[in-house]
């Protein structure tokens, strides 16, 4: 029965096309040609007919597994991506966030599942569909142009074990077809693609991989030549910059001077007790200003403070044995000077003033900390500093 | 021009939505819908008008080139951005062509979902305003960057210091959505295409026709198998859209929303900009709708009643819109932040009042008037107001970015940003490449989904009471 019956004594058959011209006696037909037991068959309409693929016997399709194991492939690939360029491979604290934390790859992780899943919804359809497929026997025939227009056939292929030219054809006809037609296998003769179109996409294919080798080639070997700069413009721009010379300008500099008179925002110091030390005749200040509030929580903030900016040099009691000042005698760091001791006398009657002033520029191999501690922590320091050598004196006497 | 019946429009407005009454108006069978829709890209000869708007959009679309040329040449420096306002027109540019593009996906995806059927003869090119829109918003990132030949450096790839991009960066989820949103939207859009293609290649005279249409239809039979695939495919892609086109909006506010700005830093800019993109979608779906059905004869498929149902979801959401300005003036005072206040009094009566208020007449009172049926169905009268709303839009993006930028913490570093001639011929430009591209669609492609249509005509069900063939509408009445 599965023989080929050849058209013409030359060409065997590729199989029988039914049309008709509505869908009701499609889906009719459909059902009979389905009941009469064939497999190897299909109908072709403009659109999606509702109803056909009962008519038809045709199974639900299971892409949208394949689709749903695909999105969440999607999903863990991004996941894993992200915490492997990000939290591994190389890390880096961007604005103190940390390594990893997961909602802020929830976005790239949504979008890289959509795009999985959807890729492959689209190309494993087109996979099952076998296409793109750009021969088709039925295609030979001028009737079926119509099937994208607004007929309707069902086609018979001529492999399928039931197919016999006369009672297939006899089975088409008794369903109220328009017209039954045979169609010729031609996929031996017409299903090559031509000649150009061969050799174009072969060259393409393999011209594909001449850029792809150049940039393995840079990425394994290294180059002393300097960076290719494509547009000049962009890497070499025309400025000047704060230490280079500039012709325009009376004193030949780039960067200019403040204009007299400036004073940066919070450099003012108007209050010159609180932010300089000074009394009313510019002489050190004896005693606190009236903003440093005499009581437990400032001294409290100074022994913090003085515990932080304090004691690694000048030690918890000021005796100038920090944790810094030790560990330099024990390398015997020969530039080393060692700190002062906070208890000796002459600082125990040094004016508050002249403490803070201390605290603010510095003195000797100490560096000013007057751009990390504000004025009000400095008087709280050295409120700390009082009662520190106070302690210090009656515990050397008693 | 081409149309085989009369272009005219049919008052539909009035039918009842609940009566599943037919889509298509006149009497049309399966045939002549494939002849109004072919008929297009079949001319003889192109029409005059065609020609006209085509010189004009190429010639746009070659300022827009010839800027980018220079601009890749001389650097960002040709642009207006500067201390303190460092996004400019490009940002702005993006969003607002992105936002346009959401229209598209929420036609073809979220009301196929919703099973509205009205939407097929309107989906295809507001897919394809969606692909085009989107090519136009991708050259501005792509153009901000300075040095334009490394924008891979945007990309999980490793460079030569072999560092990875900053995946807790919103401007990076920004790559990634919308190229994955670029990508779906074209596959989505050339997926749907494929059996009207196959429509063109069948009905195709000459050989280059046959060979390209052939090619791009990828031999698509028809087969009641492939159907059933394409079907469920189809369904899969607009449940995927759906997430990703309220995604994509999203993650584009992030850009804002994540900064510490007042006047950025707002969680109510998520949804705030998804309702703003489908406003502007919409908008721009109308504008191109009306003079499309006009001038290609498409009166019967693309009915007044289409349109209408768009005006009523750019009410909808101009008036969410509108409910989210006022919502961010409301939490800037409830806030009680001193800058946040700031900053939004600034907005409406700070320099840039013109702006703020050109956004608020444009966005929140314009469409105001589809209220009345007779702005909603009078197709001038509702592009006059749909291009308000699409300035408007412009204006939203342009208000945001700029307003928030130009008044920092300290006075001293204030400043007034101003375009250059640079920054108005590329935003020009864009519209140039935006409409080359919908100008060659509309001549090649067929601009309705035909096989869509058709499956809803009353030709596509079965009549089970009498086998005759009959052209009544109670087929779609019943089955529809």
């Amino acid at each position: 029965m599965a023989e080929q019956h050849a058209v013409d004594g030359k060409q065997p058959t590729y199989g029988l096309i039914a049309q008709y011209d509505d869908v009701t006696s499609l889906v009719h037909a459909c059902e009979k040609v389905k009941n009469a037991g064939y497999s190897k068959w299909d109908s072709y309409s403009p659109f999606p007919v509702h109803g056909i693929d009962p008519a038809m016997g045709i199974k639900p399709t299971k892409l949208p597994l394949l689709v749903f194991a695909m999105g969440i492939t999607g999903t863990c690939v991004a996941i894993l991506m992200q915490w492997w360029m990000n939290a591994h491979d190389y890390q880096f604290i961007i604005s103190g966030k940390p390594m990893w934390s997961v909602p802020a790859n929830i976005p790239v992780a949504f979008e890289l599942t959509v795009l999985f899943a959807a890729l492959t919804a689209i190309f494993s359809t087109l996979a099952r569909n076998a296409l793109p497929r750009f021969h088709h026997p039925l295609f030979q025939s001028e009737r079926f142009a119509r099937a994208t227009d607004d007929k309707f056939f069902i086609g018979i292929e001529a492999k399928d074990g039931l197919f016999s030219a006369e009672q297939t054809r006899a089975l088409l006809e008794s369903t109220g077809a328009v017209a039954v037609d045979t169609i010729a296998d031609d996929s031996k003769v017409n299903h090559k693609l031509p000649k150009p179109i061969v050799w174009f996409i072969a060259i393409s294919f393999v011209a594909g991989f001449i850029p792809l080798g150049f940039i393995a080639k840079a990425w394994v070997s290294t180059n002393p030549a300097p960076r290719i700069h494509p547009n000049p413009n962009m890497d070499f721009q025309p400025k000047f910059k704060a230490q280079t010379a500039n012709p325009h300008f009376d004193d030949g500099r780039a960067m200019r001077p403040d204009i007299e008179g400036t004073v940066a925002q919070g450099a003012l110091r108007g209050d010159a007790a609180f932010e300089r030390g000074l009394d009313a005749s510019e002489n050190w200040l004896s005693g606190y200003p009236t903003q440093v509030e005499i009581s437990d929580a400032t001294m409290n903030r100074g022994e913090e403070r003085f515990n932080i900016y304090c004691q690694p040099c000048h030690g918890a009691a000021g005796y100038g044995d920090g944790p810094v000042a030790r560990r330099m005698v024990l390398l015997q760091e020969p530039k080393w000077v060692a700190p002062t001791s906070l208890n000796q006398g002459y600082l125990r009657t040094m004016p508050e003033g002249k403490l803070f002033n201390t605290i603010t520029h510095g003195v000797r191999n100490m560096n000013g900390y007057g751009h990390m501690i504000p004025p009000a922590d400095r008087w709280a320091i050295i409120m700390y500093i009082r009662a520190l050598q106070e302690s210090q004196l009656s515990g050397g006497s008693n | 021009m081409t149309a085989s019946v009369a272009n005219i429009d049919i008052d539909n407005t009035g039918v009842d939505p609940r009566a599943r009454d037919s889509l298509v108006l006149g009497d049309q069978d399966l045939h002549s819908v494939t002849e109004m829709v072919c008929g297009i890209p079949e001319q003889e000869r192109i029409h005059r008008n065609w020609w006209i708007a085509f010189t004009l959009a190429a010639s746009l679309m070659g300022l827009f080139f010839a800027n980018i040329a220079y601009l890749f040449w001389e650097g960002t420096g040709i642009w207006g951005n500067n201390n303190p306002v460092g996004w400019g027109w490009p940002i702005v540019n993006f969003v607002f062509w992105v936002g346009i593009g959401h229209a598209g996906t929420l036609i073809s995806a979220i009301l196929f979902l919703l099973r509205q059927k009205w939407r097929m003869s309107i989906a295809r090119f507001a897919e394809a305003m969606t692909v085009f829109a989107v090519v136009c918003a991708l050259v501005f990132p792509g153009i901000h960057i300075g040095r334009p030949w490394l924008p891979y450096w945007m990309f999980p790839l490793p460079n030569q210091m072999q560092m990875w991009p900053n995946f807790r960066s919103p401007l990076l989820w920004d790559v990634f959505a919308v190229g994955t949103y670029g990508t779906v939207s074209a596959l989505f859009w050339y997926y749907g295409m494929i059996p009207d293609l196959a429509t063109l290649r069948d009905r195709s005279k000459t050989k280059l026709r046959k060979f390209l249409y052939g090619a791009f239809s990828m031999g698509w039979t028809g087969s009641a198998r492939h159907w059933h695939r394409y079907e469920r495919t189809y369904l899969i892609l607009a449940a995927l859209a759906t997430p990703l086109v309220l995604s994509v909006h999203s993650v584009v506010s992030f850009d804002f929303a994540v900064a510490q700005l007042p006047g950025w830093h707002t969680t109510i800019f998520p949804p705030y900009f998804v309702a703003g993109a489908i406003f502007s979608g919409f908008a721009m779906v109308v504008t191109l709708a009306v003079p499309v059905r006009h001038f290609f004869g498409l009166k019967k498929l693309i009915t007044l009643r289409h349109l209408e149902n768009m005006n009523m979801i750019i009410l909808a959401t101009g008036t969410m819109v509108g409910y989210a300005y006022s919502m961010e003036f409301f939490i800037a005072w409830y806030g009680a932040s001193e800058y946040e206040g700031f900053a939004f009094v600034n907005r409406a009566f700070g320099p840039y009042a013109w702006a703020y208020w050109t956004m608020v007449s444009c966005n929140v009172i314009s469409p105001q008037l589809f209220w009345f049926k007779k702005i909603r169905t009078t197709p001038v009268l509702m592009v006059i107001v749909c291009i308000f709303v699409n300035i408007g839009m412009w204006f939203e993006r342009f208000v945001i970015t700029v307003t928030s930028l130009h008044r920092d913490f300290l006075p001293s570093s204030w400043g007034y940003f101003t375009p250059t001639i640079f920054d108005m011929m590329l935003f020009l430009g864009s519209f140039g490449l935006f409409s080359t591209l919908f100008l060659l669609f509309l001549r090649w492609i067929p601009v309705v989904a035909i096989a869509e249509v058709k499956a809803t005509m009353p030709q596509a069900h079965m009549h089970h009471e009498d086998e005759h063939h009959s052209e009544d509408t109670d087929g779609a009445a019943t089955h529809g």
